[in-house]
């Protein structure tokens, strides 16, 4: 059995995963402090 | 912990440290990964597939680890009122979920070539899948007790409940010997993976673990500001 697919799947899953967290996290963090900053400013 | 109390003096020390934690995380993991998959030699007995310990192993301490950091949570909000304490947890919730799922996959990836096997309701397996549920529920119950506007205590009781699966899955693999393969790391007694092997793996751990760090104070961060914008339409509608 060839093992390299194997390898190759369980990074993509690792990598995939942890971008989309940090993607997510850094979106909704953005996205709420600019709505914070822009109801102070007015 | 009770310096940190105070959300703008918290603020003032998250900010350069989400920075830090994301730029140093990144340089890790891919040098740990790089190193991973190009520079360590294939273990006798697994082959190539042995590679995939640089991303499970660090997803499975992750996974754990951050049900550890709910239950600190937790313990602080119930005990010591803390103010951060039901927002650090609900940060913490969403990254333990993402790197238990990790661990699942990988392991689930890992087990096929190596055991022949995608799954079995071996000890580790089962108590793992069982953290990636409470995981699922303490993120349910969270949000809801925060819609309602509590205080985040049944959340918090939860998170202390929840961990006494900690402990099963550390010891499954001594209580029931089944197919998954022995503790062969300890932070104190040594490893029985050759250092030919091992040396990437601290990369990846220090790597993924920052990463982790960088989402809940990212998290964090997010929930402070609704916080905040919550507070000022109510002052506004009042």
């Amino acid at each position: 059995m060839n093992p390299w697919p194997f390898v190759a799947a369980a990074y993509t899953v690792a990598i995939s995963l942890t971008v989309g967290l940090l993607a997510w996290s850094y979106i909704s963090m953005r996205s709420a402090e600019a709505a914070a900053d822009s109801l102070r400013r007015k | 912990m009770h310096a940190l109390a105070n959300p703008a003096r918290f603020l003032r020390i998250a900010r350069p440290a989400t920075i830090w934690l994301l730029a140093v995380g990144l340089a890790l993991a891919l040098l740990g990964i790089s190193a991973g998959l190009t520079l360590t030699p294939p273990d006798y007995l697994q082959g190539e597939t042995v590679r995939i310990l640089y991303v499970h192993v660090p997803s499975a301490w992750l996974g754990m680890g951050g049900w550890l950091g709910i239950a600190a949570a937790s313990i602080s909000q119930l005990v010591w009122r803390h103010p951060l304490a039901a927002v650090a947890g609900r940060a913490v919730a969403p990254a333990g979920a993402t790197f238990a799922a990790i661990c699942l996959l990988t392991g689930s990836i890992w087990g096929r070539p190596t055991w022949g096997t995608w799954w079995e309701w071996d000890g580790r397996l089962t108590s793992m899948l069982i953290l990636f549920f409470l995981y699922l529920g303490y993120v349910a119950l969270a949000s809801a007790e925060r819609e309602r506007g509590g205080e985040g205590r049944i959340a918090a009781i939860y998170g202390l409940v929840g961990a006494v699966n900690l402990p099963i899955i550390h010891y499954s693999v001594l209580w029931w010997r089944t197919l998954h393969q022995g503790q062969s790391i300890s932070v104190t007694g040594g490893s029985s993976i050759d250092n030919a092997i091992l040396w990437p793996l601290p990369l990846t751990m220090i790597g993924f673990s920052f990463l982790f760090g960088a989402a809940v104070l990212m998290r964090m961060r997010a929930e402070l500001a609704e916080a905040k914008v919550e507070a000022r339409m109510r002052r506004l509608g009042a």
